[in-house]
Formats: structure tokens, sequence, C-alpha cells
């Protein structure tokens, strides 16, 4: 008698704290057969729900490609149903491009369905998705409600592969994370970039190797393209967000190996000024002092323990 | 104003009048932190003597911390004259006290890293020669974790191999090394703090600098919650002089060094 009784309590919970969290998720047409679904710029925070990285899907003619599924289980849901409604086909095939739960915690409403991620990305996801899980149920509460984490089935290998009417080439770089899946469709010249390119959004670097990561846009720069999808921000027409990402990245690590080499401690590195030319960035001071602390301590490790 | 009241009546009738003579304007007795247990702060770790709030006790700390085990700190405390020593602590952290900081020829400012289990207020305390305690702090939120969870060299099992080292870096002053002069160090030391399972407490717990004839400069008094394998960032007025680190952990175990 008891489980019936808690089950109903559940379910009125649920409606109440559930009422006004809704994913209000549009999708922009950016090309022939492409949408973008744009995330905020902000941080995670409960007005947002933790929607702020981009997503995006390609209606190929033999089903729907998705790259990127968001923070939740219930984006996720709502993300699936804006796909098969904008484009009138099922879902064939879902792209993550990298582990970070911004990007893949809304894998569990494609289940069933072969998700690909790079085995670096898959490696990661498996040590850390429960981490990042965890944290943003302490972030975003109640909007993450369901979610557990659903990892990548396919590993994805750079080459070509066509789906419809549309070939794919992948990429295979890292920097950002340990595997940044980069994706051209060869059909519209789109370039969906995952998080290797932020737009007027101060890059993240929870796991980034800075060094990498410029090699790894330094190769972007190379590849023609006619439009660009970044990880966060809008939609780009041409290099110029690749160059931004690539100059504030070599800023921040001059910054932090200035700071190291001239005796500053990591408390005092957070507060110096940063130069007006990152202004244009959304969440720069919040994002300069996360990455800061992400490192800095790497950076003097090896000053000190250098022989 | 009612909280005003309370506090005051709380630090006894003598002590009230002691911090009114000697609170400046812009002083004041209202936590501008609302900590829940700066009462139970004030008691335990300042001993219920007159205390101000006070902006000239600078407090750099970010305001969420990305890695719970190494919170980076650092305080400056400028415009009060001579400070004999200033008290660290967290209050809402298991426990509380981080360090005590003895500027014996040193500014009133130092760096290091502490370990934080949830969001908590980081205090640092100068105490005046009036007897007056002039406080600043920050809040800092944390995912948690820092304090009861092994540090990563205790995790891998690799502490004893580095224990004691001692690690520097001096930096002379703009003016060419004669008055202040930046010092960074880093002592290998797990800091357990004892709530992790099965790790009993294991810590530095006092650390100091002189120069060869065993004038001080700057001491510390270390407790649990210093972050393993700690950095300390100070500026001593040694102008260049070659100078020493001294210390012991808990169990004993020495530190020396030559600072050159
Ligand atoms: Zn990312």
């Amino acid at each position: 008698m008891r489980v019936p009784c808690l089950l109903v309590l559940c379910a009125l919970a649920a409606t109440v704290a559930g009422s006004d969290q809704h994913y209000r998720l549009a999708a922009t047409q950016i090309a022939a057969d492409t949408w973008l679904v744009r995330g905020s710029t902000a941080h995670f925070s409960m007005a947002n729900g933790g929607n702020i990285a981009n997503c995006a899907f390609i209606a190929t003619g033999g089903g729907a490609v998705v790259i990127d599924t968001g923070p939740s289980a219930r984006y996720g849901e709502a993300l699936r149903t804006l796909v098969e409604r904008t484009t009138g086909e099922p879902v064939v095939r879902v792209y993550n491009t990298h582990h970070h739960p911004d990007h893949f915690l809304g894998n569990q409403a494609f289940a069933g369905i072969p998700i690909y991620a790079l085995p670096d990305t898959r490696r990661a996801m498996a040590e850390q998705a429960e981490d990042f899980s965890d944290n943003l149920y302490r972030l975003l509460g109640t909007w993450m409600k369901g979610t557990v984490p659903h990892l990548p089935t396919v590993d994805a290998l750079p080459g070509e592969s066509t789906v419809g009417g549309h070939r794919l080439e992948l990429f295979a770089y890292r920097g950002h994370t340990a595997g940044d899946l980069v994706i051209l469709d060869h059909a519209t010249g789109t370039l969906f970039t995952g998080d290797l390119v932020f737009n007027h959004r101060a890059p993240t670097t929870p796991n980034a190797d800075l060094a990498a990561w410029r090699s790894a846009l330094q190769g972007l720069s190379g590849t023609p393209f006619a439009r660009l999808v970044p990880g966060h921000g809008d939609v780009a027409e041409h290099g110029r967000a690749i160059a931004e990402t690539a100059d504030y990245l070599q800023w921040l690590a001059g910054r932090i190996d200035d700071a190291v080499s001239s005796g500053r401690s990591m408390a005092e590195t957070l507060y110096l000024p940063i130069p007006r030319r990152f202004d244009a960035h959304d969440t720069l001071v919040e994002e300069y002092r996360r990455s800061v602390m992400h490192l800095f301590p790497g950076v003097e490790h090896a000053f000190f323990h250098a022989e | 104003m009612l909280t005003v009241v309370s506090r005051a009546l709380n630090s006894g009738f003598i002590a009230v009048a002691i911090t009114l003579l000697a609170t400046p304007a812009s002083g004041t007795q209202v936590d501008p932190l609302g900590s829940p247990q700066w009462e139970f702060m004030h008691r335990t770790m300042l001993d219920g003597a007159p205390y101000e709030f006070d902006g000239r006790v600078v407090v750099m700390t970010p305001a969420s911390a990305e890695d719970a085990m190494n919170v980076p700190v650092s305080f400056r405390v400028e415009g009060l004259g001579p400070i004999e020593r200033v008290v660290v602590f967290a209050d809402l952290n298991p426990i509380h006290k981080v360090l005590v900081f003895h500027p014996h020829d040193a500014r009133v400012a130092l760096g290091f890293r502490v370990k934080i289990e949830q969001a908590t207020p980081i205090r640092a305390a100068a105490l005046t020669a009036d007897g007056v305690w002039h406080v600043g702090g920050a809040w800092v939120d944390a995912a948690g974790g820092g304090c009861t969870s092994p540090g990563y060299t205790r995790a891998a099992g690799t502490w004893y191999e580095t224990l004691g080292q001692v690690r520097h870096h001096r930096w002379p002053g703009a003016d060419g090394g004669d008055a202040v002069e930046r010092l960074r160090l880093q002592v290998m030391h797990p800091m357990d703090t004892g709530l992790a399972e099965g790790i009993p407490a294991f810590y530095l717990e006092r650390l100091e600098v002189t120069d060869v004839t065993g004038k001080p400069y700057a001491s510390l008094e270390l407790f649990e919650p210093v972050s393993e394998n700690p950095y300390f960032t100070l500026d001593i007025n040694a102008g260049g002089r070659p100078l020493r680190l001294s210390g012991r952990d808990l169990n004993g175990n020495r530190v020396e060094a030559e600072l050159d």
C-alpha cells in the first residue's frame, strides 16, 4: 500500500517543481537542410537550465543527424521533438563533439540510436560523466530530473561518411578536451567545430591543453568552409571566431606564464586586469578566473620543479 | 541593529567599551558576509575579544572554487599600523582554523591554498596593538569534498618519497632588492586532515623564515585545512640576505632548508 502512495507524491512534486522549467528550444535554419539550436552564452544557472551550448541538426534525406544533445534528459527530449518536427525525418545518428556535460547529457533521449564520439571522448566520459552529472544536479536542481549519463555507443573515426545526401567529413582534434570532434558537411560547407571555437564567449578550460588547442585552431583555419557553427555563440561566416579564440588562448597562456615567473600568487593572478580587446566575450571575468584555477597549478609546478 | 546589540553582549561589557573607543567611523560589527557561524567564530577563533569588520583587511579568493582541495587565498593588511598576528579561518569548514601568520619583519600579506568542504566564508583577522581584531573575508562556493577526500599524493601512495622537500624562488624588489622582496616556497607534505577515512591527521604545524643568525622575518602556525604540498607567498624585508626555513610537522619530522 505504501508504494503507490509514494509514487503519487513524487508525481505531484514533479508537477509543481517542473511547472515553469521548460526549455523553449527554437531551431534557426542556417543552411540548406541545416538548423542551429543556439544556447545562451552565460554560465550554467537556474535561469537557463544549463542550456548554454549550441546543438545542430541536418536533414539528410536519409534521416536526421544530430550534433550534441544538451545538458539534461529534459533538454534531449525537447531537442528530439524539435528535430523530428522540423525535418520530418527520424533521427538516425547522433554525434557528441566532446565530453563536456552541456553537450551530451541529453543523450538519454536518443537511446537506441547510434551515438558517435571520438575514442578519447568516450574514455573521458567513462571517467568523468558521473562527476559532471552530480555537479549539474547541484547547479541546476530539478532541471536535471531523471538525467542519467547515457554514453556514446560507436567510435567516431576521422574520414568521410555519407548519410542520405550529405557527405560528412570527420576530424579528430584535441586541446579543448582530450578528444574534440569537428564535422564538415560537404553538402553545405558547414563546419561544426564543437568547443574548439567560441564566438564572443570566453573559452572554457577545465580539461584544456592550450598548446594542442592552438594547433587545432591552426588546422581549422586551413579548412575551407562556408559557415562555422561554434560550440558557444553565433554562427560565423568567416574565420574571425577562430582567430579570436586563438588570440585569447595565446594571451591566456602568456598571462599564466608571466604570473608564475614573476612571483604572483594564484589568488593575486585571479584579480589581474584583462585587456580591453576581449571585452566582447561574454562571461569573460568568470571564465578567466576559472582558467587561472585550472592552469596556474601546472605551470607553477613546472616552474618550481624544474632542475 | 538588534544583531549588533546581541553581538556586543556576547563579547562582554568591557570588550564593548574598548571596541567603541578603538573603532574608527568606518568600522562595523555587522557581519558583511552574513555567516550563521560568526558568533561561534568570534568566540573560538578570536577568544571573544573586541573586533570590527574592516575593509583594510583584504582577502582575495575566487567566488567559486574549481578545485575544493586547492582554493587560492591571499590576504593583505594595509594602513593599520603594526600587526601582532593574523588568524585565518573558514566559518563552515569541519576544521575552522587554517593558519596563524606572524609578520616579524615582513609585509602583512600572505598567499596560500586551502581545502574547503562546502561553501564558506574565509576570513583573515589581524590583531593590532590595542587588542582589537580587524576582520576581512570573502565567501567561496565549492562543489565539496576537499577536507574529507585524501590528497593526491596520499591517494597515489607517493607522499613519503618527497616528504619535507622544500622548493623556493625569490624575487628582489623593484628597487633592486634593498627592501621588500617576494619569497615563494613550497614544502612537500600530505597535510592530512584526519577526516579522510583511515588516514590520521598528519600536517605541518610550524614554519619559520629567519636569516642565518636566527633573526625571524615571518612565521606560520599551520592547521589541517592548508592544502597538500602547500605553496606560500610572502613579502619580506630581507633585502637579498641569505635566509633559512625551519619547521616541523605533527609527528616531529623537521623541515630545514636554505633559501638562497
Ligand atoms: Zn566544452
